[in-house]
């Protein structure tokens, strides 16, 4: 079920566009008549991986809904730093009530819109993990389980990062928040605590979940148009690294993404009611290390004296997602 | 801008919100030295020609290549590539297959019938060239496209000098040499065969500027106690003897001495002639070798046999007489006293070419060191007027050295009969390895190119090494990296959080919104040919 890779013109797929290929198989990203969902002058930090997320995500809904979508926002970062009164930078139809009730309030759009028999409008939620993961998720459940018309994406940047890095379900362990220093015997986050927002979501056999980082757009892309030709519940996690909160430098936002994703500690993988039916390979497999050494969330982790024991049981758990989710047995 | 639809309310845009000034540092597009350009003794843009050459625009490519080299179908052939030896890809998998995809685009020339048309205004000023090898046709080509009239004489009856003389056919077709000559004639250049040139001083009154570039013609010799009844011969000799199709008499056995590319060359020629044994008797061992590896090899398979250590102390009647050698600590050669015989019909010397440096006997202001004309950055003699290039100069006696040579040559004649300095362009910093992004970079292993089997080749002077196809050419162009210039990958222009970078449209490339830029640097890292820089604002 994975996009058509193109073998072979250079970059092949791997860059957003490509000269040497025609446009129908470049990338939406790669149009210079693309949307700008989400356009410049917004408020997020240098190199902010969400506000890119979201770009991604809603100009390949922007395109495979012919521009007739309908955007709802949960409270978080996205939303804050995008419209603070009285500016907007978006340029899709959008709409904000609460930190937690995005996913109900995208159910009710979907169903007035179905009152009103309008069937080409298409409705798409979004939130960060705080207001997805957290404290939206009764909502959240409810619209999987109703089966309500709308593609619900998270962008995961594993805490709280607009009201000062806490702690929050998606939060990885051994990762400092302020909720959770780098103090005592086993400093940051807890180990065994936290939840994966996609595999409860397969749980509710809903038609479609998927994983994607922005540091593979055509695969992100994909998964927008998949989700968006299907109906129901649909449900969408973004990895997107957050310099702030990760306490990296802001030009390697996508960097991190993509040794996330090549360390095996985040699987892009996709599930159709409930089953995984393809997993995005490990092309350039590195150890966990990699991608943990370049944020300072984990600095407690290498200073003043390297924690191999924590990097083992966090290397434990990536190798743990190589095997479960197929990502280093050839083609996914 | 179309409005959004369902949008009824006029909303503030936060286009209002010029977020450039939170910037302390700045992307900027640059374009970069790539190691192949800089390797290329021709001073050839590879990088440029290739990325034309990667959608098709064979042309164009070609026509990129002839600004700096006339020769691209030759230069398939024969050039050493140091292009490819310093290629970036080969930190990654293979270099590019640089020298096969020349072959390709010169080829194509010749099929198609493609020419340079000279469109400069004619200057009136009349430029001698003495010595139509490489260096001097190269020479005569961009002279003749600058405007001047150009006449070339040679002391043989056919140009090309080396390239003819030299180098044997099994390695350069004389149908390929033929065509790239001519186009170089046809472009109005006068030449003047069998009319050496014995005076360069005299040569001055008649013209405004000469280049010199008559080679290293003059084998060397050695003194080696030989009977009345020893055949032997000199390298050039030979090979000159094969190309005017009077090939000398060489025998069944032949013992050639010298270890470069000439030896190599004669060798092989003479297995091509009938040679059932063809020894290369060599001083030093095999890394030290100055022949090209790959020659080495290709002698090897052609049944060649090589003797490492040795030297020729004696020729006698049917044998020569050779000792073996070891190094010393030094690395230098010393004699062993044993002593071997091996059955020689006749014996090939390769030790070396030099310069015939009766032409400059004349003038008193040009100074000759180490057996070389010495010239100046601008390849001029201490004579006003009066130029060299190619082996006749300190070079690396290559084909390619000569053209670059004969490019760099007169670029300075140009300026020097306009009566104005030349500045030749500023050298980029180099695009280095270590900047590429290759994560972006498709897996694809090099293409190798199809050669003749062994068994032919010992038997005729059919080209060895095979040409590309149009595909496979196509495909090795495109493993080009692009290092450190922009090839239009539209990465920049997506990964902007801030939809900061100007998509400019094909062949324009990109500009960067400095009003909403915040200085973030995704753009820089994720770049594949590392060709953005983010450099620091001024305070």
């Amino acid at each position: 079920m994975t996009p058509t890779r193109v073998k072979f013109y250079q970059t092949g797929s791997f860059a957003v566009g490509n000269r040497l290929l025609p446009a129908d198989l470049r990338a939406v990203q790669s149009d210079p008549t693309r949307t700008n969902s989400l356009t410049s002058g917004h408020r997020a930090c240098q190199g902010c991986g969400e506000a890119l997320a979201a770009r991604y995500v809603l100009d390949a809904a922007m395109r495979a809904s012919k521009g007739r979508l309908v955007t709802v926002n949960a409270t978080g970062c996205l939303e804050v730093f995008s419209t603070p009164y009285p500016e907007t930078s978006w340029r899709v139809p959008w709409l904000h009530s609460l930190f937690g009730n995005a996913p109900a309030v995208a159910s009710g759009v979907a169903a007035a819109l179905k009152a009103q028999s309008r069937t080409d409008i298409r409705v798409l939620g979004q939130g960060g993990d705080g207001g997805t993961v957290d404290i939206g998720f009764g909502a959240l459940s409810g619209m999987f389980e109703r089966g309500d018309d709308v593609l619900y994406v998270c962008y995961d940047n594993q805490g709280y990062m607009n009201t000062g890095v806490q702690r929050s379900g998606a939060t990885p362990p051994a990762a400092r928040t302020s909720t959770t220093q780098a103090v005592g015997p086993e400093p940051g986050n807890v180990f065994g605590q936290g939840k994966s927002a996609p595999l409860i979501a397969m749980a509710h056999e809903i038609p479609y979940v998927a994983t994607a980082t922005i540091a593979d757009l055509r695969d992100l892309e994909y998964k927008v148009e998949r989700a968006m030709a299907l109906h129901g519940a649909r449900y969408l996690h973004v990895l997107v690294p957050c310099p702030l909160g990760w306490g990296s430098t802001a030009g390697q936002t996508v960097a991190i993404a993509r040794l996330a994703t090549q360390s095996g500690i985040f699987p892009v993988f996709e599930a159709e009611d409930g089953v995984l039916t393809a997993s995005t390979p490990i092309r350039r497999h590195v150890p966990v290390e990699e991608y943990l050494r370049l944020q300072a969330r984990f600095r407690h982790l290498f200073e003043p004296e390297r924690r191999a024991d924590v990097i083992d049981r966090i290397q434990a758990a990536a190798d743990h997602n190589i095997e479960r989710f197929h990502l280093l047995s050839g083609e996914g | 801008m179309e409005r959004p639809f369902a949008i009824t309310l006029e909303v503030g845009s936060s286009l209002a919100n010029h977020t450039g000034a939170w910037r302390t540092e700045r992307p900027v597009y640059a374009d970069k030295l790539p190691p192949c350009n800089d390797a290329c003794p021709a001073g050839e843009n590879v990088q440029r020609w290739l990325y034309e050459a990667e959608d098709g625009h064979y042309e164009r490519a070609w026509r990129e290549l002839m600004r700096d080299n006339p020769f691209p179908a030759i230069m398939g052939r024969v050039c050493y590539h140091p292009c490819q030896t310093a290629c970036n890809r080969g930190k990654l998998d293979e270099a590019v297959g640089i020298n096969a995809v020349e072959r390709f685009l010169g080829d194509e020339a010749i099929r198609q019938g493609w020419t340079v048309p000279v469109t400069a205004a004619p200057t009136g000023k009349r430029v001698l060239v003495v010595g139509a090898g490489p260096s001097g046709l190269a020479a005569a080509y961009h002279l003749r496209l600058a405007g001047h009239e150009v006449t070339v004489r040679d002391a043989g009856r056919r140009p090309g000098g080396m390239m003819r003389y030299g180098i044997p056919a099994y390695r350069l077709g004389r149908d390929v040499l033929d065509a790239e000559i001519d186009r170089i004639l046809a472009m109005g250049v006068t030449f003047e065969p069998e009319t050496p040139v014995t005076d360069a001083a005299a040569a001055l009154a008649d013209f405004d500027a000469v280049f010199l570039a008559i080679g290293a013609q003059l084998s060397r010799r050695t003194d080696i106690p030989a009977g009345d009844s020893a055949r032997i011969l000199d390298a050039l000799g030979v090979l000159r003897g094969v190309a005017e199709d009077e090939p000398p008499l060489l025998g069944r056995r032949v013992v050639v001495y010298g270890g470069g590319n000439t030896a190599m060359d004669v060798a092989r020629t003479a297995r091509r002639l009938g040679a059932t044994d063809a020894v290369v008797v060599y001083r030093r061992t095999r890394q030290r070798m100055p022949a090209q590896p790959f020659e080495v090899t290709e002698a090897e398979e052609e049944g060649v046999r090589m003797h490492w250590l040795t030297t020729i102390t004696a020729a006698g009647n049917g044998t020569v007489t050779v000792e073996k050698m070891r190094l010393d600590e030094t690395g230098f050669p010393q004699p062993t006293g044993e002593f071997e015989e091996l059955p020689a019909d006749s014996m090939v010397l390769a030790i070396g070419q030099d310069v015939d440096r009766s032409i400059v006997d004349g003038l008193a202001g040009v100074r000759v060191d180490s057996g070389v004309v010495q010239v100046g950055a601008d390849m001029m003699t201490g004579v006003p007027g009066v130029f060299a290039g190619g082996d006749m100069v300190p070079s690396e006696r290559t084909v390619t050295t000569a053209v670059g040579h004969g490019k760099r040559a007169a670029r300075y004649i140009d300026a020097w009969l306009r009566g104005r300095p030349y500045q030749s362009p500023a050298r980029p910093p180099r695009a280095a390895f270590e900047r590429l992004n290759t994560w972006y970079y498709s897996d694809a292993p090099a293409t190798v190119r199809p050669r003749l089997d062994a068994a032919r080749r010992t038997s005729t002077f059919d080209e060895v090494v095979g040409g590309l196809d149009e595909d496979t050419a196509l495909f090795e162009a495109r493993r080009c990296l692009s290092c450190g210039n922009c090839f239009e990958c539209d990465n920049c222009y997506g990964v902007c959080p801030d939809n900061a970078v100007i998509k400019l449209g094909p062949g324009r490339r990109y500009a960067i919104d400095l009003e909403y830029c915040k200085g973030c640097g995704i753009c820089v890292t994720e770049c594949p040919a590392g060709a953005i820089d983010l450099v620091p604002e001024e305070p």
